[in-house]
């Protein structure tokens, strides 16, 4: 429905707001657990989920060409393979000290 | 008549300066052929400074011990090399001079797409330049720790590593804007009729480093900042002794660094892909494969930065992932080179210049390639790592490869950019003198290196004397090429004879254009019906 609409509601954009300020609640409390090897992973999970809210709504990604999703989704995909790779290293390399 | 019809004439990029008078014509210009020819001549001088500075590296390096100037100068020396000829020329070479002057004529266009945004990319290009540079002059002198600035001891050097980071910083700005500009204007000003497919390589070739460009020199800008955030503020990122760690910032380093070795190489592999064709008379082969090689190099490109890293300390497993993905890149390097092979099978081969130089890079290239695998191997790496073995790998990749791509170029478009031809003849003993004293410059680190020969150190072992002699007459010999090869091409842009549009009878569009170019590139916008290299053999 929305997908018409290039123009985000009120009550969608307060939404969203609402979103993003829990998670960031949840990033603060998170950080407070000795999560060890998953801590980065969980920071990292929930800054995702919040970057895309932004992209979908705040940035109008979501009523937009589906082309520039896939740009930016291969985009993301060689980031995401920047972090997966460093971390094969920082894992094993922890496990073994 | 004929003088009446010059008149009606557009005026070349030359005669049209767009109302202003001397430097400001060229400094304020928006054309993309006046901002390739300035990157031109700002990159030739930044290269003749980094020869100068390998030259004396090679002098102090012609006997052990001291000969001309200081361990500590000799560090400068090394670090201001790398910088210059990586950040200065390699990397922006091709791009920069032959994509803005050759690019948009091939694709049918009247300029790129962002011209104000390109002049803006050479502005911050010799700003970024002006500041490596002040490195030598200013402060505690030019830094000291190599052109990869590795943590902790860029951390702590006394030397001016700020400024150069600062520098490298703002040449990826540039970097980034040209990037842009290019991907724009291959996707939104292709002539009617030029599909994807019917696109030159060359334009291909810069597709590919264009994306590596826009999505892998803010990983190096992040991880510049954050070495001068540590040197000024004390934030313990890479020094172990403030909890951070020295291996984060040889991953950030490579992720970017390596990515960018495709950008210095790509646009030269799609500089041989034209040339090939032209002076063998034959269409292509493969045309395809050559174009998903240059995606597939881009994309596997961005996943082998570890190699760089095997003896840095990295855990088992990640070394063996990066080793097999260093393995995979080969696959569509050698696509390539497969593919020129069999265009020249059954050619009319014509040993012109632009070829000789094209040849001389398959040939370089591959030795460069080879050796990179011998260094991609977990095993024989341990022996090698940073011996004169990879210095001799390397040199063999970037100037035996863009190198000799970028004066493949030179010698290609010369009769386009300036409507005038050089001297053939001289031109092919240039080649001679340069090839020859290349492999006595560099084969002979090869050799040094398997002996074991560490590089960077300012002094050796009585034992890797010779190797070191021949590599410093060769430094001689290549130099006196160089210096030739710009005696010729500026003899040929002053009085060389005049040529017509096609001098060498090419079927790409930026040949259909004047020799040189009216200012909007064309009178009437080309129409493509075929592609771009449909030689009948």
């Amino acid at each position: 429905m929305e997908k018409n609409h290039h123009i985000v509601g009120y009550i969608t954009n307060i939404w969203v707001w609402v979103a993003l300020v829990v998670l960031t609640i949840i990033t603060i409390t998170v950080a407070e657990l000795d999560l060890q090897m998953l801590t980065v992973t969980v920071a990292l999970a929930i800054a995702t989920v919040k970057a895309g809210v932004v992209l979908a709504y705040f940035m109008h990604l979501k009523f937009d060409k589906i082309i520039l999703t896939i740009f930016l989704g291969i985009v993301l995909l060689v980031f995401l393979s920047f972090i997966v790779l460093t971390f094969v290293d920082y894992s094993f390399r922890t496990t073994a000290i | 008549m004929i003088e009446q019809e010059e008149k009606q004439k557009p005026l070349n990029f030359f005669q049209d300066s767009g109302g202003k008078k001397g430097i400001l014509a060229w400094i304020t210009s928006t054309d993309h052929k006046r901002i390739g020819l300035l990157y031109l001549y700002s990159l030739s001088v930044f290269f003749l400074v980094g020869v100068t500075l390998g030259l004396l590296m090679r002098l102090e390096l012609i006997n052990p011990g001291k000969d001309i100037v200081e361990a500590q100068t000799y560090n400068g020396f090394f670090t201001l090399h790398g910088v210059i000829m990586i950040f200065l020329f390699v990397i922006p070479g091709i791009p920069a001079v032959f994509g803005n002057i050759a690019m948009p004529l091939m694709l049918g266009a009247r300029d790129v797409a962002f011209p104000k945004l390109n002049l803006l990319s050479w502005y911050l290009y010799i700003f970024g330049a002006a500041l490596a540079l002040s490195t030598l002059l200013v402060g505690k002198g030019a830094p000291d720790t190599g052109w990869t600035f590795y943590a902790p001891y860029s951390i702590k050097t006394g030397t001016n590593v700020t400024m150069a980071v600062f520098a490298a910083f703002i040449l990826g700005f540039s970097s980034i804007l040209t990037g842009l500009n290019f991907l724009t204007t291959i996707h939104r000003m292709r002539c009617e009729g030029m599909t994807w497919f019917r696109m030159p390589l060359f334009a291909w070739a810069l597709y590919a480093t264009s994306w590596i460009q826009l999505l892998a020199t803010p990983v190096i800008g992040i991880t510049l900042l954050m070495i001068a955030a540590e040197r000024t503020l004390g934030v313990g990122l890479f020094d172990p002794t403030l909890g951070g760690d020295p291996i984060l910032y040889q991953h950030l380093f490579w992720i970017y660094s390596h990515p960018a070795v495709y950008i210095m190489i790509l646009p030269g592999m799609g500089v041989i892909s034209e040339i090939l064709p032209v002076f063998a008379r034959r269409r292509i082969f493969g045309y395809t494969a050559i174009v998903y090689s240059s995606l597939a190099i881009a994309f596997i490109g961005y996943f082998v930065w570890g190699h760089h890293m095997f003896t840095s300390g990295m855990s088992g497993p990640a070394r063996i992932i990066f080793s097999i993905l260093t393995f995979l890149v080969a696959i569509p390097s050698a696509i390539k080179v497969f593919n020129w092979l069999a265009t020249l099978y059954k050619g009319s081969i014509d040993l012109k210049p632009p070829m000789l130089f094209a040849l001389g890079f398959i040939f370089l290239f591959l030795i460069g390639g080879l050796t990179g695998l011998v260094s991609g191997a977990l095993a024989t790496t341990v022996h090698l790592h940073d011996t004169y073995f990879v210095v001799g790998h390397f040199h063999y990749v970037m100037f035996g490869g863009t190198g000799f791509a970028f004066f493949a170029a030179i010698h290609y478009w010369f009769p386009k950019i300036y409507g005038r031809m050089y001297d053939i003849k001289a031109a092919t003993r240039n080649f001679w003198i340069i090839f020859g004293g290349f492999n006595v410059l560099y084969f002979p680190m090869l050799w040094a290196g398997m002996m074991g020969m560490p590089r960077r150190y300012y002094d050796y072992l009585p034992e890797f004397h010779i190797p070191n002699i021949i590599s410093t007459l060769g430094s001689w010999i290549v130099a006196f090429g160089i210096i030739m090869m710009i005696i010729t091409l500026v003899k040929g842009f002053r009085n060389g004879k005049p040529v017509g549009k096609n001098p060498w009878n090419a079927l790409t569009l930026e040949w259909q254009a004047d020799s040189p170019p009216i200012t909007e590139n064309f009178e009437e916008l080309p129409v493509v019906t075929e592609g771009p290299y449909e030689y009948k053999s």
